[in-house]
């Protein structure tokens, strides 16, 4: 019975003599194996190596300080009430005199904590940063973890360091759209 | 007493009859939210306030009956008396939305933008006048004017950068309370809420400033960057308070009141002014008596997190949608039917017997 008018026909007809012999398809076939044998592999080895994953990856959460050191983010809570997993919490403070190297404007975050068990990865609060505060990393997964006490990651974890600054090839979408455009 | 002569205006195609007397602004908001022009200065419970904003910008298209000439230009609607006969285009103008456009970008040419630090983010007049009818980019390019910040006492924080200079403190300092000590120094673009000199406000009833403050300049000390203004659960509530009226919201954060404002209407005006003691002094649960949660627009950001039980409904429009637009489907399965026959054949039963033991279950419910 036939269902569909898609189904390809076979060729049934009788094989001839050399056919018979089957060299011809066993060697068409070695032909190909040694055609992948000398071609460029398409897995790599995993975890030693790791691929690119573009610079808008969303990974592991950061709160970026900027170019003084001085921390960016002043606890505004856009990015808390765009998460819709409700997984980011904060407690602002005022900047006091004398701290002015450290944080960027006269509020801060006191405490800012993300619940990796809540965490989505949607990436909304990127994009609900006034203050180009919070990003997901691209090269950093967050780890797994064995408890439930590891889960909730404070500004110890979260906050950039200084000797190893987090950059990445495009910062939006837009730029990431510039990007594409440029290397076509 | 006679009945009040009544005039008839029309506002975006809508007719209302209103007392000789009223304003355009009023006659709008008589007719509702749609057609009710934005007010930045304009206070109805403040008398005087009002026509120093231009937010209100309408185009009057017929002057009166008698006089059906349009007004030459456009007229600031608050201060504005409304004529027998008159028509007025608010949102159906071009020329209103245009020239709104260009009072949010004035308002905003000094305004720091300072948002993710205000007090006020989330229920700012500026903010939503901004975001309604003003453009997402800004064209200025020259330096903002500062000012040095003052101590205005424990209770009240200036942020003069913020300020537009709507006058409405001035005037609640000057009606509300019995004795004003600040007001608008300097003139110009140097313009600015000060006290005279270095002042302390500390009267009974000072604290309204901060509610009738349509911006950021004027807000409470003792909320200062305590919560963002969505986090924090409003809650109708009323003591009694021998000095005001004591009705009041309470906005909590967990099981602690972060601060108390007086109820606002619709047009976010408040009507009833409480004290400092209620406003400042009463920040237990156990000095109130709350009487439900204060009911939130669901366009408003303070709505946002929270899920009160009437919001959370079926999407009736959804529901109705597929109702009308889809088949009904003849559900009564043959297949099953067939089952029924076959399973009360003497075929299907010495079958199952046969091979009982593969079918614990069924057979021992038989």
């Amino acid at each position: 019975m036939q269902l569909t008018n898609r189904s390809k026909k076979t060729d049934k007809s009788d094989l001839s003599v050399l056919e018979k012999t089957y060299f011809p398809g066993v060697a068409k076939g070695m032909a190909i194996t040694l055609k992948h044998f000398f071609s460029k592999k398409a897995t790599i080895r995993y975890p030693e190596e790791k691929r690119y994953l573009g610079p808008v990856f969303r990974g592991h959460h950061i709160l970026k300080r900027d170019e003084a050191g001085r921390e960016r983010c002043t606890a505004c809570g856009l990015c808390a009430v765009a998460c819709p997993a409700e997984a980011i919490s904060m407690v602002a403070a005022e900047r006091v005199k004398g701290e002015e190297h450290l944080y960027r404007e006269e509020k801060y975050a006191a405490n800012y904590e993300v619940n990796m068990l809540r965490c989505i990865f949607c990436g909304l609060c990127e994009e609900a940063c006034p203050k180009q505060a919070v990003y997901l990393r691209h090269d950093k997964f967050v780890p797994v973890f064995t408890s439930r006490d590891q889960v909730i990651y404070g500004k110890d974890q979260l906050v950039e360091d200084m000797d190893n600054r987090y950059t990445r090839d495009a910062w939006t979408k837009e730029d990431m759209q510039e990007l594409w455009e440029k290397q076509k | 007493m006679d009945t009040p002569q009544l005039i008839k205006v029309t506002i975006d195609g809508q007719e209302v009859h209103v007392p000789v007397g009223t304003t355009i602004m009023e006659a709008a908001r008589q007719i509702g939210p749609d057609v009710a022009p934005p007010a930045m200065c304009y206070y109805k419970p403040l008398k005087g306030s009002g026509g120093k904003c231009r937010a209100c910008l309408v185009k009057v298209s017929q002057g009166s009956e008698k006089d059906p000439r349009p007004m030459p230009k456009l007229v600031a609607s608050c201060i504005t008396g409304a004529q027998d006969g008159m028509v007025v285009e608010n949102f159906t103008s071009p020329e209103v939305v245009e020239a709104r456009k260009g009072v949010v970008e004035f308002l905003l040419l000094n305004h720091p933008l300072d948002c993710p630090v205000c007090d006020q983010a989330g229920e700012c007049h500026l903010q939503d006048f901004a975001f309604e009818n003003g453009v997402g980019t800004t064209r200025y390019e020259e330096e903002r004017r500062t000012f040095e910040p003052e101590n205005l006492g424990d209770n009240i924080q200036l942020h003069m950068n913020r300020c537009v200079l709507c006058y409405r403190c001035v005037y609640t300092a000057d009606q509300i309370t019995d004795k004003r000590v600040h007001g608008v120094m300097y003139r110009g673009d140097h313009a600015e809420i000060s006290t005279y000199i270095n002042n302390v406000i500390e009267n009974d009833f000072s604290g309204n400033v901060i509610d009738v403050c349509p911006v950021g300049a004027l807000t409470d000390k003792t909320y200062r960057f305590k919560s963002r203004v969505w986090f924090s659960k409003p809650v109708d509530a009323h003591r009694d308070c021998d000095k005001c009226c004591g009705k009041v919201n309470l906005w909590y954060k967990g099981d602690e009141v972060i601060r108390v404002t007086a109820r606002k209407n619709q047009w976010g005006e408040v009507e009833d002014f409480i004290c400092n003691s209620c406003r400042f002094d009463s920040k237990k649960t156990a000095d109130w008596v709350i009487e439900g949660p204060t009911k939130v627009k669901r366009a408003s950001v303070i709505s946002a997190n929270k899920y009160p039980k009437n919001e959370i409904k079926k999407p009736a429009f959804a529901l109705d949608y597929a109702a009308h637009n889809f088949k009904k489907i003849n559900d009564d399965r043959p297949y099953y039917k067939n089952l029924k026959e076959v399973k009360g054949s003497e075929d299907y039963k010495a079958l199952m017997e046969q091979n009982a033991e593969f079918f614990p279950k069924e057979t021992s419910k038989k």
